[in-house]
C-alpha cells in the first residue's frame, strides 16, 4: 500500500519540488553574485563583500548608501502611519456609523483603483513645487499612502464589521467615549488586520520606484530602490552588476524577513480581500 | 481618559424594573434624537481625516491634471497660459516642421501596440499558470504549505528589485544561463537584444514576481466551492477533467474575474521593470514611460498631462467594459 502510494506520489514530488526550486534560483544565484568575484565588479577576488563596499560609498552619485537606507526608512515608516491613522479612523466610520455622505467618500476610496499613478504624479510634482515641497519625502509617502488606502481601508472596515457589536456597546455604557471605545477595544480586537495592513503598505512604500523617481531629483534625498537604479549605469557609464546584485539583496532581505515572519498575515489579508471583494 | 465611572447604572434609589423604564419614556424621545445626530457627527468626525486627505492628495491633484493637460505647462516655468487642444494635438507651426501634441507623437502608436501585446501574453501566461499552482497546491498538507510560501517569496520582493536581479540574470557577460548552456555546448542566447527577446525575458520575470500572488487569490476562490459539489458529481459519474470543466472553472470565476481585472490594469501600466531592463530601447517603450519622458526628457508637463489624461480615460472605459461584459453573462 505504501509503495504505491509513494509510486504515485513521487512524480507529483518531483514537479513540484522542481518548480519551488525555479522559483527560488534567482533570489539564491543573487545572493551567491553579490560576493562572487567578477572581474567588471569591485569584487575581484575571491568572495567578499567588495560590492557592498562600494555600495555604501554611494558609488559616486552624491550621497551614500546609510543616507539612501535613512530615506527609505523614513518614507516606509510615514506611509505605515499614515495609512494606519487614515484606515483605522475612516473604517471605524464606514464599519459602526451612518453619516452623511458615507457611501460617497467610499466610492471615492475605490475610484483611487481606477486612476493610474502616472496620471496624479504629473501633476503632484507641479503642485508640490508649487507649495515649495520639492525633493519632499513626506509628498512621496503620501503619494503612496493614497493607493494603499482602497486595500487599507477596505480590510479595517471588515476587520472591525467582524468585532461583535456588543463588545463596542459594553464599553460605551461604561462609559467610555467612541474615541475610548476604539482604542480599548475595536483596536484590540483588530491586530490581525492592522499587521496585514501596515505590512502591506511597508512593502508598497519600500519598494516603490515611479514615485521617487518622479518627486526626488536631489540625490540626498534619493530612496535605495531608486539609488540602486541610477547607481547601476555606474560612474563612467559601464555597468556595474555586482553593485546591483548587492542593492538587490539589501532591497530583497528586509522584505522576504517581513514576508517570513508575517507570512500569516499576508495570506489572511488576501483570503479576507478576496472573499468578500 | 474614560468618563467617570459606570453613569448608565442607576443611582441605587432609583426603583428597578418597568417602572423605572416606563416613567423615562417620554423624555426620552428628544434624547434619543439628540443621540442619533451626535452618533452621525462622530461618524463624520472619523471620517474627516480621510475626506480631507482624498481632496488634497486625489481630487485637487486630478482638477489639476485636467487644467494641465489644456495649458502650456513648461517644467521650469509652470503655468504659461492655456492653450487647449494644443497638447493633445495641433498643426505644425510653420509647414513642414513635425506637429505638436501627444497625438501626433510618433512614438505614441508604437508604445500602444508594445503595451497591448505584452498585456496580452502577461494576462494569459500568469492567469494559465496561477490556476494550474492553485490547483496543485490547495491540499492542505505541510509539504503544500513549503510550496505555497516559494511560490510567494518573490511577491514579497519589490518590482524594481525583481527588475535589477533579473537584469544581471540575463546579462550575458554576468548571468548564469549562457556560462551554463556553452557548458552543455548549447548556443548562447542574446535575453535583450531584439524586442521580443526582452518582451519574453520581461514576461518571464513578471510571472516569477506576481505568479504567487495569483495563485493566492485563485486559492481562495477554490476553498469557496463545497466538497459535495464534487462528491455529488462523482456520484453522476463524472470524470477529474469534467468536474475541472464544468465545475471548478464555472464556480472560480468571481476569483477569476478579480485576477484578470488587476492583471490587466496592471500590466497597461507597466514602467518599473521596462525603465530598468531596457531603458525602452528596441521599440519596448510603454504608455507611463512616455509620460515619464515627456516630463523629464521632453521638459513638457502640459504633454504629459494630456497623456496622463488620455490613460485615465482609457483604462476607466477597460475596465467598466470589463466588468460589464463579465457580469452580463453571470
Amino acid at each position: 500500500m505504501n509503495l504505491k502510494q509513494i509510486a504515485i506520489r513521487t512524480p507529483y514530488y518531483v514537479v513540484t519540488g522542481g518548480l519551488a526550486i525555479i522559483f527560488l534560483t534567482p533570489l539564491v544565484w543573487s545572493a551567491v553574485a553579490s560576493v562572487s568575484p567578477h572581474p567588471s565588479t569591485n569584487q575581484r577576488d575571491g568572495y567578499g563583500f567588495g560590492n557592498f563596499e562600494t555600495l555604501a560609498s554611494g558609488g559616486g552619485i552624491g550621497a551614500t548608501l546609510p543616507q539612501f537606507v535613512m530615506n527609505s526608512l523614513t518614507v516606509s515608516a510615514m506611509t505605515v502611519v499614515f495609512t494606519l491613522f487614515l484606515a483605522v479612523f475612516a473604517g471605524y466610520a464606514f464599519a459602526r456609523f451612518q453619516f452623511p455622505g458615507k457611501n460617497a467618500l467610499f466610492l471615492m476610496v475605490l475610484a483611487i483603483l481606477m486612476i493610474p499613478p502616472a496620471t496624479l504624479l504629473v501633476p503632484m510634482y507641479a503642485l508640490m513645487n508649487l507649495v515649495g515641497l520639492s525633493n519632499s519625502l513626506v509628498g512621496v509617502s503620501v503619494f503612496i499612502t493614497l493607493f494603499q488606502l482602497p486595500f487599507a481601508i477596505f480590510m479595517m472596515r471588515i476587520a472591525f464589521e467582524a468585532i461583535p457589536v456588543e463588545l463596542e456597546e459594553s464599553a460605551l455604557v461604561d462609559g467610555c467615549t467612541f474615541f475610548g471605545a476604539l482604542r480599548r477595544v475595536m483596536l484590540p480586537a483588530a491586530v490581525p488586520g492592522l499587521v496585514t495592513v501596515g505590512l502591506f503598505s511597508f512593502l508598497a512604500a519600500w519598494n516603490d520606484l515611479l514615485a521617487p523617481l518622479m518627486i526626488l531629483r536631489d540625490p540626498a534625498t534619493y530612496v535605495l530602490p531608486q539609488a540602486v537604479t541610477i547607481l547601476r549605469q555606474g560612474v563612467m557609464g559601464t555597468v556595474d552588476f555586482g553593485i546591483t546584485q548587492a542593492g538587490v539583496m539589501i532591497l530583497a532581505l528586509p522584505c522576504v524577513f517581513l514576508f517570513l515572519t508575517l507570512q500569516r498575515y499576508y495570506v489572511k489579508g488576501f483570503m479576507s480581500g478576496a472573499l468578500k471583494g | 481618559m474614560t468618563a467617570p465611572s459606570h453613569p448608565a447604572v442607576p443611582p441605587p434609589s432609583a426603583a428597578p424594573g418597568a417602572s423605572a423604564r416606563g416613567g423615562t419614556l417620554t423624555p426620552q424621545a428628544p434624547r434619543r434624537r439628540r443621540w442619533r445626530q451626535t452618533r452621525s457627527a462622530k461618524g463624520v468626525l472619523f471620517a474627516a481625516p480621510l475626506a480631507a486627505f482624498i481632496v488634497l492628495f486625489f481630487i485637487v491633484p486630478l482638477i489639476t491634471v485636467m487644467t494641465m493637460s489644456a495649458s502650456d505647462w513648461p517644467l521650469i516655468r509652470g503655468y504659461s497660459g492655456s492653450n487647449f487642444p494644443d497638447n493633445f494635438s495641433a498643426p505644425p507651426a510653420t509647414p513642414g516642421a513635425p506637429a505638436y501634441g501627444v497625438l501626433n507623437d510618433p512614438s505614441l502608436w508604437p508604445a500602444v501596440v508594445f503595451t497591448v501585446k505584452y498585456t496580452v501574453i502577461v494576462t494569459v501566461v500568469m492567469l494559465a499558470l496561477a490556476l494550474g499552482l492553485a490547483l496543485l497546491v490547495q491540499e492542505v498538507t505541510r509539504w503544500n504549505s513549503l510550496l505555497r510560501t516559494a511560490f510567494l517569496i518573490p511577491s514579497a520582493v519589490g518590482l524594481a528589485t525583481a527588475s535589477l536581479l533579473f537584469y544581471g540574470f540575463y546579462t550575458p557577460a554576468f548571468g548564469p544561463v549562457n556560462p551554463l548552456l556553452v557548458s552543455l555546448g548549447l548556443p548562447r542566447i542574446e535575453f535583450l537584444g531584439s524586442q521580443d527577446g526582452i518582451l519574453w525575458s520581461t514576461v518571464v520575470l513578471i510571472i516569477w514576481r506576481f505568479t504567487g500572488f495569483f495563485m493566492l487569490i485563485i486559492m481562495v476562490g477554490l476553498q469557496g466551492i463545497s466538497h459535495d459539489v464534487y462528491e455529488a458529481a462523482r456520484v453522476d459519474g463524472a470524470n477529474a477533467a469534467q468536474m475541472f470543466r464544468r465545475i471548478t472553472l464555472p464556480l472560480l470565476r468571481p476569483s477569476l474575474v478579480l485576477c484578470l481585472v488587476i492583471c490587466v490594469t496592471g500590466s497597461l501600466l507597466a514602467f518599473d521593470h521596462f525603465y530598468i531592463i531596457s531603458k525602452g530601447a528596441e521599440g519596448t517603450s510603454t504608455i507611463v514611460m512616455l509620460i515619464f519622458a515627456e516630463a523629464f526628457t521632453r521638459f513638457d508637463l502640459g504633454t504629459a498631462a494630456a497623456l496622463s489624461v488620455l490613460v485615465l480615460v482609457a483604462l476607466v472605459f477597460i475596465n467598466v467594459f470589463q466588468l460589464r461584459v463579465l457580469r452580463a453573462r453571470d
